[in-house]
């Protein structure tokens, strides 16, 4: 390790150990975003209309909204009001949960909108209730269809985690700026942090391809076409 | 010569006076018949005029304006939830056969099986397998609907029907979007079913067909009943001259 000083490298573990902090937002973001996001897109694609109203005024907002206007409004405005003892990571969590959930929605619906009518129909036509064959023939293939795109969020929700700084969760680059503050050499660390940023990156890319190979099914790829 | 089953089974399904409108455009002006059990009715007549919007309202996946079905004396129409116990009685299979495309042929089969009757993964698949074999596709049941032919498909999906033992199956043009091989592949297989007894509703352009099979053929134009009646009848029609010329060729069969 002679290219890096003694004193960056004595700061090396409380670097990494924002890795945890980092992904930790990132997952429990983009799981908070899936459990929201499938249930708003079957609302806006099959629910009624004051439902659909409601989640589309959501999406506005949460689209609508420069991350760290959500970050600031929830640190400062609206958690001290509900919940004051929260730490910040929590709410760094849910604020970026909610914006992803926005854009998963849309997602999700673009994929149940390119199932085509007669998948419906057919179910219906077997006896199938309208909520059964929303589960058991619409979202499995609609969900097929929309990974590609919802796989997007991992890199988006990672490289916006870092904004979340700002209301001092101690993530990459938080941790990142704490040591250059105390140390210097700001090249090194941030080079360090991009290089753990990228490292995440292609985990995450590594892990979706897997999941997308997985759940492939004839029909759905392009072939040798 | 061809010979017709008879058809002195029980009415087991009236169509009342159904009229249904899209817009300005009045699709069914007030269509009624009745269906015996076992019996073949064939609709024949232009396109546009009403045939598959009139088998949608049999099972009600259209709404008609006014007018009732009626199936074993009881009311299919505003059934209200409980249209999904006449739709398990009632099978259909579609021209562009809209099988499940994430399930294997098998999956297909059974899935209502499972989710709508209520039976066991076992006596599903037993079933299931019944039905395939049925229809010729024992060795296809673990592919996927992208991996069979429009014929198979459109086999599988006449499964997927028959597997919920309906009283009665629509037919809403099965062979329209196959070439003549593979109709003749689909038809051979609605034939069998037709003289094993299954109450049959066939929208179809294949006169072959409904002059072989048929225990009736109507002829719908401008959303009516123009002129019904046996194959023998209908020959000496001016009506069937009529739509032959509509339909351009006449497929001997």
């Amino acid at each position: 390790m002679s290219i890096l000083s003694p004193a960056i490298v004595e700061s090396l573990p409380y670097l990494l150990s924002g890795v945890f902090t980092t992904l930790g937002l990132v997952i429990l973001a983009l799981g908070l975003g899936l459990v929201m996001g499938i249930p708003m897109a079957l609302i806006q694609v099959y629910g009624p209309a004051p439902l659909q109203y409601c989640v589309r005024t959501y999406i506005w907002i949460f689209r609508g909204l420069p991350i760290l206007v959500l970050l600031f409004l929830f640190y400062f405005g609206i958690f001290p009001l509900l919940a004051p003892d929260i730490a910040a990571f929590w709410i760094a969590a849910v604020v970026l949960g909610f914006r992803t959930a926005a854009y998963q929605s849309e997602i999700f619906r673009g994929a149940i909108l390119s199932i085509s009518e007669g998948q419906m129909l057919a179910a219906r036509s077997l006896g199938m209730s309208r909520f059964y064959a929303i589960r058991t023939v619409i979202l499995p293939q609609a969900l097929r269809r929309a990974l590609p795109g919802w796989t997007n969020e991992y890199p988006i929700l990672l490289t916006d985690s870092s904004v979340c700084y700002a209301i001092g969760v101690a993530e990459l680059l938080t941790r990142g700026n704490q040591i250059v503050a105390r140390i210097g050499d700001p090249m090194t660390v941030y080079v360090i942090v991009a290089i753990l940023f990228i490292l995440l990156n292609y985990g995450g890319q590594w892990i979706f391809g897997r999941i997308e190979n997985r759940y492939k099914i004839p029909g759905y790829g392009h072939g040798d076409a | 010569m061809v010979m017709h089953k008879m058809t002195d089974g029980e009415i087991i399904l009236r169509v009342e006076d159904i009229h249904k409108c899209y817009g300005e455009t009045e699709v069914l002006k007030g269509v009624s018949f009745d269906v015996r059990r076992g019996e073949t009715k064939v609709f024949i007549g232009p396109s546009g005029t009403g045939k598959s919007t009139l088998l949608r309202c049999i099972n009600q996946l259209t709404i008609p304006d006014s007018g009732s079905i009626w199936l074993n004396d009881e009311e299919v129409t505003h059934a209200g939830p409980l249209i999904n116990h006449f739709r398990q009685k009632i099978g259909m299979v579609f021209q562009n056969f809209n099988l499940f495309d994430h399930l294997t042929a098998i999956g297909n089969v059974e899935i209502a099986l499972i989710r709508v009757k209520g039976m066991s993964k076992a006596d599903a698949r037993k079933k299931a397998l019944e039905e395939l074999g049925q229809v010729g596709l024992l060795d296809k049941a673990n592919a996927y609907p992208a991996e069979l032919s429009g014929g198979q498909a459109q086999r599988l999906s006449i499964a997927r029907a028959l597997a919920m033992d309906p009283e009665v199956i629509l037919f809403d043009e099965p062979t329209s979007s196959l070439d003549p091989e593979l109709t003749r592949e689909v038809l051979e297989v609605m034939k069998r079913l037709a003289r094993a007894g299954m109450t049959m509703l066939v929208v179809t352009h294949e006169m072959g067909f409904a002059l072989s099979v048929a225990n009736e053929i109507l002829f719908m134009e401008h959303g009516k009943i123009v002129e019904k009646g046996s194959p023998s009848e209908i020959q000496t029609s001016p009506t069937f001259a009529r739509t032959r010329m509509f339909l351009g060729t006449f497929q001997d069969d």
